[in-house]
């Protein structure tokens, strides 16, 4: 996490027009026209991270349910954490054939007390998105959240 | 389709159904375009049986996606200059959501018209499940 990756993005016109439907905006179905990507695009990096925990990899226990509820012991990997916020700002529009360069940096560090969660403990991710001549076209501010305890459902 | 620089006012307010009934179907399609598969979202099982949850809830960048909309829908995707969101409450399948945004200003800048936006998405019971901010370029 310290070190600084560089995640490469290709932005296709089809992967547009599915993440387009995925998202309830079924405009782009004739995939005819313009395409541009939607403003919550670049999250899509993920698919493009090699790395990425959230996805099924070769040879590494999957924390989802198979035989057992989790194909891991003991506490699910991914619990205790939330997305807070999400902010994208743009200096262009992104379309198919840019190739964009991801790279993500820690960002601030701050406590909250709560009722419903005890102690929260945010952190900031800055992620930057250049394209194949190395412009500024997009960043990115993820905020997330852990949680002392289960968020209380009421 | 857009709106028009000359046809919008601040206190404007559009309003749009972003999903009735949501299914645990729009939360695989998102899981397989975004990249996210985590089982919070896909897998009741082990929501239920080893997460602690009733169930798989909504990926909140899918909530974020479909609030995009109403953003989308008025400027075009390529005029969407920022768009930021806090996530206040989870979606769960079933959940029927409504995207509600305001004009709070319209200001020039070099030559161009940009219109902030207040966004507001909430479910069938009143309860915001996202708020933010959007800015776009209106044109004509």
């Amino acid at each position: 996490m310290a070190d600084e990756k560089t995640i490469t993005m290709p932005i296709e016109a089809t992967h547009i027009m599915m993440f387009n439907r995925s998202i309830g905006d079924y405009s782009n179905d004739a995939m005819a026209g313009d395409l541009v990507a939607p403003p919550t695009f670049p999250q899509a990096a993920a698919q493009f991270d090699p790395d990425y925990f959230l996805r099924i990899k070769p040879g590494v226990d999957w924390f989802g349910s198979g035989k057992n509820p989790s194909g891991v012991e003991g506490k699910p990997a991914s619990s205790g954490g939330l997305h807070a916020e999400q902010h994208f700002e743009f200096e262009r529009p992104i379309r198919p054939g840019d190739v964009l360069s991801v790279v993500t940096k820690p960002g601030k560090t701050w406590e909250k007390e709560s009722k419903r969660a005890g102690k929260l403990m945010f952190s900031e991710k800055i992620t930057e998105y250049r394209d194949q001549n190395g412009e500024l076209v997009c960043t990115a501010r993820g905020v997330g959240v852990k949680t002392e305890r289960p968020v209380d459902q009421d | 389709m857009t709106v028009k620089a000359s046809e919008i006012s601040v206190g404007d307010t559009f309003e749009e159904v972003l999903v009735e009934d949501l299914k645990r179907t729009q939360l695989v399609m998102y899981s397989g375009t975004s990249g996210d598969y985590n089982p919070l979202h896909t897998d009741d099982v082990y929501c239920r049986d080893a997460a602690g949850y009733p169930g798989v809830f909504a990926h909140g960048m899918l909530t974020m996606g479909m609030t995009s909309r109403i953003v989308t829908g008025l400027f075009g995707a390529e005029n969407v200059k920022k768009f930021g969101v806090r996530f206040t409450n989870q979606v769960w399948p079933g959940d029927d959501l409504k995207g509600n945004a305001v004009v709070e200003d319209i200001r020039q800048e070099g030559g161009k018209t940009l219109v902030d936006l207040k966004i507001t998405t909430t479910n069938q019971k009143g309860d915001v499940v996202v708020m933010g901010n959007a800015t776009g370029l209106a044109v004509g």
